[in-house]
C-alpha cells in the first residue's frame, strides 16, 4: 500500500515538469496567437485588445501559476478556435479513443499472445515461421499503410465496412484492426521470445522431470514468468494508444484526442493544444505506474522488494 | 534382468546434432543401480554425465536425443515410451534434483505449492488438503523448519540451503525408487553441503531408495556412495565399489582425479592438474579419449579404443593396462610434487 502511494506521489514532480516545457515550448514558437486568431486586416488596438482579455500580457511566470492553479481545479482555459472550455472538449472527445484504443489492445493481446505462444512452442518449425513473418510486417509496416489497405480491401471492395467511423462500435473495428496491428506484432514477438527463454530455465527441467506433461508446463510454470515483460509492453503501448492514435484518428475520421490535438496544432490553439498534451501526459504517466503494479502483482520477487 | 536393479542403462548413446555435426555427449554407457544403493557417476564438466542424467528423465533439449541404447526401469525400457508415458514415471518412480537450488525452482510459484504439485499430477485422487498434509510432512522430513510457514514462501525468501532441501522434499514426497541427483551440493556451502549429503544418505536408508548421484566432488562420492562409476568424454572409464576404487585404482582418469584433490599438508604453492582439456567431441581421437593426457600413453592407445574389462572382481577398467599391471602405486595420490 505504502509502494502504491509512494509511487502515485512520484507522478506528481513529473507531470509538473511537463507542464511547464509544454507552457515554455509554446510560448516559444514565433507568431502572436492574438493575431492568428482574428486574422489578417484588423486594427492593432483590436490585436492588443485581446491579448489584454486573454492575459497574454502578463509576465509568464504569472500566465503559468495562474495556468496550473486552474488546471488543478479541471480548468484548462477556453479554446480559442472553438470557443468552448478545453475540459470539455477533450472530455467529449476522449470517449472515442478509449473505445478506439480498448478495441485495439483486446486485437493486439489477443492475436499477439496467442501467435506468440504459438510460434514459441512450433519454434523454427512452420508455424513458428508463419506467425513471426506476419508479425515482421506487423511491426514493419507503418499504420497509414494498414490503414489504407484495410480501408481499400474491406470498405471500398468488399463493403463490408463503412470508409470511415461514426463511433458506433461495428465502425471501429478497421480503425482498431489498423491501430492494434503494429502492437498485435511486437507483442508477439516479445511473447514468443520470452517465452523461449523461460522454457530453458531450469525450473522448467525441474517441472518436467515432476511429471508435467508439456501443456501443464507452458501453461502453470513457463507462461507466468514469461508474461512480465509482455504485460509491461501490452500496458505502456495501451496509454500510448488512449493518448490519441493520431494517425488512425485523421484517417478514419474519428473525432478522438488524436484528431483534437492535430486540429490545434493546425490552428494554433494554444489552450487546446496545452491541454491535450498535459490530458495525454497524465494517460501515460497513469499508464506507467499501473503496469509497473501489475509487474509487482505477477513478480513476487519485486513485491518483496518493494 | 535382476529385480535388484532399480535402474539399468545400457550402450546409451545421446548425442547433440549441431550445424558441424554430430556431438555424442554419452557415447555408449553401461550402468546400473542397484535398489537401495547410492551410485556416483564422477566426471569433469562436459564428459557427459549431466546429458546421461537427463536422458533418463526425457530432458534433453533440441538438438540433443538419444540415438541408442536401452534405459530399463523395471524391466521398462524408458527410451520407447512416448513423452506423455515418460511424464507418469517422473517424479513417481524416478524424480531427479538438480544443481542450482537458487534457479530450480519457479519463482512466482509459493514452494508449497511446487511440491503438493508432483502430489497431485501423480495421484488424481488425492485431495488438495491431504496433498498440502503431505506436504508439510515431508519439509519436515527433509528438516525444513516451521514446515506450515514455509509453504507459502516463494523461493527468494529462502536460503540456498533450503531450497534445496524443498527440491529434495519435491523429488521424494512421491517415495520415488530412484532418486537422481545432478551435482546437488556444488552450489551450496560446505557446511550445508554435509547436511544435505547426510540428509539424502539418511532418506535412502530409510525409504530403501536408490540414488544416482552426479558429482566432480570425489569428496561428495567418498563420503556417501557405494559404488562408483567414472566417466569421460561420454564413456565409463572405471567402474567399482567406493573402497575398492579409492585403494586400488586402475585408471589413469581417475588417479589423476583422485590426485587433483587439495590435501592439507601438500605444497601449499602447488595443486596437481590433469595436463590438457578434454578432447573436442565433435572430432573425438581415434584411439583412446584420454590418450593426449595421459602419462602412460602407449603407441596403442592413439590407434584404438580399449574396451571396458573386468580387471578384478567388481571392478571395470577401460585401459590396456589395467589387465596388465596390476594396481601400480595403489591409489595414485601422492600428487602433488613432480609436475
Amino acid at each position: 500500500m505504502k509502494v502504491i502511494l509512494k509511487r502515485f506521489l512520484s507522478i506528481i514532480p513529473v507531470l509538473l515538469g511537463v507542464i511547464v516545457m509544454i507552457f515554455i515550448m509554446l510560448r516559444i514558437v514565433p507568431g502572436d496567437p492574438a493575431a492568428i486568431l482574428l486574422g489578417e486586416h484588423v486594427s492593432p488596438d483590436t490585436v492588443e485588445r485581446l491579448t489584454k482579455s486573454m492575459n497574454l500580457d502578463q509576465p509568464m511566470g504569472v500566465q503559468l501559476l495562474s495556468y496550473i492553479w486552474n488546471a488543478l481545479r479541471g480548468d484548462l482555459g477556453m479554446s480559442y478556435t472553438m470557443k468552448r472550455p478545453v475540459t470539455e472538449l477533450i472530455l467529449g472527445a476522449f470517449p472515442y479513443t478509449v473505445k478506439l484504443s480498448l478495441m485495439a489492445a483486446v486485437f493486439a493481446w489477443a492475436v499477439g499472445l496467442i501467435s506468440g505462444i504459438i510460434a514459441a512452442i512450433t519454434q523454427n518449425r512452420i508455424p513458428d515461421r508463419l506467425f513471426m513473418g506476419f508479425s515482421l510486417a506487423g511491426v514493419s509496416v507503418p499504420v497509414f499503410m494498414t490503414s489504407l489497405f484495410l480501408q481499400y480491401m474491406l470498405a471500398f471492395k468488399i463493403r463490408a465496412f463503412s470508409l470511415t467511423s461514426d463511433g458506433s462500435l461495428y465502425s471501429m473495428i478497421l480503425p482498431a484492426i489498423a491501430l492494434g496491428w503494429n502492437s498485435a506484432g511486437s507483442i508477439a514477438r516479445m511473447t514468443r521470445s520470452s517465452l523461449i527463454e523461460v522454457m530453458q530455465a531450469d525450473y522448467i527441467d525441474t517441472a518436467r522431470a515432476k511429471g508435467l506433461a508439456r501443456r501443464a508446463v507452458i501453461l502453470g510454470h513457463a507462461l507466468k514468468n514469461s508474461m512480465l515483460p509482455v504485460i509491461t509492453m501490452m500496458a505502456l503501448q495501451l496509454s500510448s494508444m488512449m493518448s490519441g492514435a493520431v494517425i488512425t484518428e485523421s484517417i478514419f475520421a474519428i473525432p478522438g484526442i488524436g484528431r483534437l490535438a492535430t486540429e490545434a496544432i493546425q490552428k494554433r490553439d494554444m489552450p487546446l493544444l496545452q491541454g491535450t498534451v498535459l490530458f495525454t501526459t497524465v494517460i501515460v504517466v497513469v499508464g506507467n505506474l499501473i503496469a509497473d503494479l501489475l509487474y509487482s502483482v505477477l513478480d513476487p520477487r519485486i513485491r518483496k522488494e518493494a | 534382468m535382476s529385480t535388484e536393479n532399480v535402474l539399468e542403462i545400457r550402450g546409451l548413446k545421446s548425442s547433440f546434432f549441431t550445424d558441424k555435426g554430430e556431438v555424442p555427449a554419452v557415447n555408449g554407457v553401461d550402468l546400473v543401480i542397484p535398489r537401495g544403493k547410492i551410485v556416483g557417476l564422477v566426471g569433469e564438466s562436459g564428459c557427459g554425465k549431466s546429458m546421461t542424467a537427463k536422458s533418463v528423465m526425457g530432458l534433453l533439449k533440441y538438438p540433443g536425443r538419444i540415438v541408442e541404447g536401452e534405459i530399463l526401469l523395471g524391466g521398462k525400457d524408458l527410451t520407447k515410451l512416448s513423452d506423455r508415458e515418460l511424464r507418469e514415471h517422473c517424479g513417481k518412480d524416478i524424480s531427479m534434483i538438480f544443481q542450482e537450488p537458487m534457479t530450480s525452482l519457479n519463482p512466482v510459484l509459493k514452494v508449497g505449492r511446487q511440491v503438493q504439485e508432483t502430489l497431485l499430477v501423480h495421484d488424481k485422487n488425492i485431495g488438495k488438503e491431504e496433498a498440502k498434509r503431505q506436504v508439510i510432512d515431508i519439509f519436515k522430513k527433509v528438516g525444513i523448519p516451521e514446515a506450515e510457514k514455509r509453504y507459502s514462501c516463494y523461493p527468494h525468501e529462502l536460503s540456498g540451503g533450503l531450497r534445496q532441501r524443498v527440491m529434495i522434499a519435491m523429488a521424494m514426497v512421491c517415495r520415488p525408487a530412484l532418486l537422481i541427483a545432478d551435482e546437488p551440493t556444488t552450489a551450496l556451502d560446505v557446511t550445508i553441503e554435509a547436511q544435505i549429503l547426510r540428509l539424502m544418505k539418511d532418506l535412502c536408508r530409510q525409504n530403501n531408495m536408490s540414488v544416482l548421484i552426479i558429482t566432480h566432488n570425489l569428496g561428495v562420492v567418498a563420503e556417501i556412495c557405494d559404488d562408483i562409476y567414472v566417466m569421460y568424454a561420454g564413456k565409463i572409464m572405471e567402474h567399482a565399489p567406493v573402497f575398492e576404487l579409492f585403494d586400488h585404482t586402475r585408471h589413469p582418469y581417475t588417479k589423476g582425479l583422485l590426485a587433483s584433490i587439495p590435501r592439507i599438508g601438500d605444497n601449499p604453492e602447488f595443486l596437481h592438474t590433469i595436463p590438457g582439456v578434454v578432447p573436442n567431441m565433435l572430432h573425438l581421437p581415434k584411439g583412446c579419449a584420454f590418450a593426449n593426457r595421459c602419462e602412460l600413453v602407449q603407441e596403442r592407445c592413439r590407434s584404438q579404443m580399449p574396451e571396458l574389462v573386468t580387471a578384478a572382481p567388481d571392478h571395470e577398467c577401460r585401459c590396456f593396462l589395467a589387465l596388465e599391471e596390476e594396481d601400480q602405486n595403489g591409489t595414485g595420490r601422492k600428487g602433488g610434487g613432480d609436475r
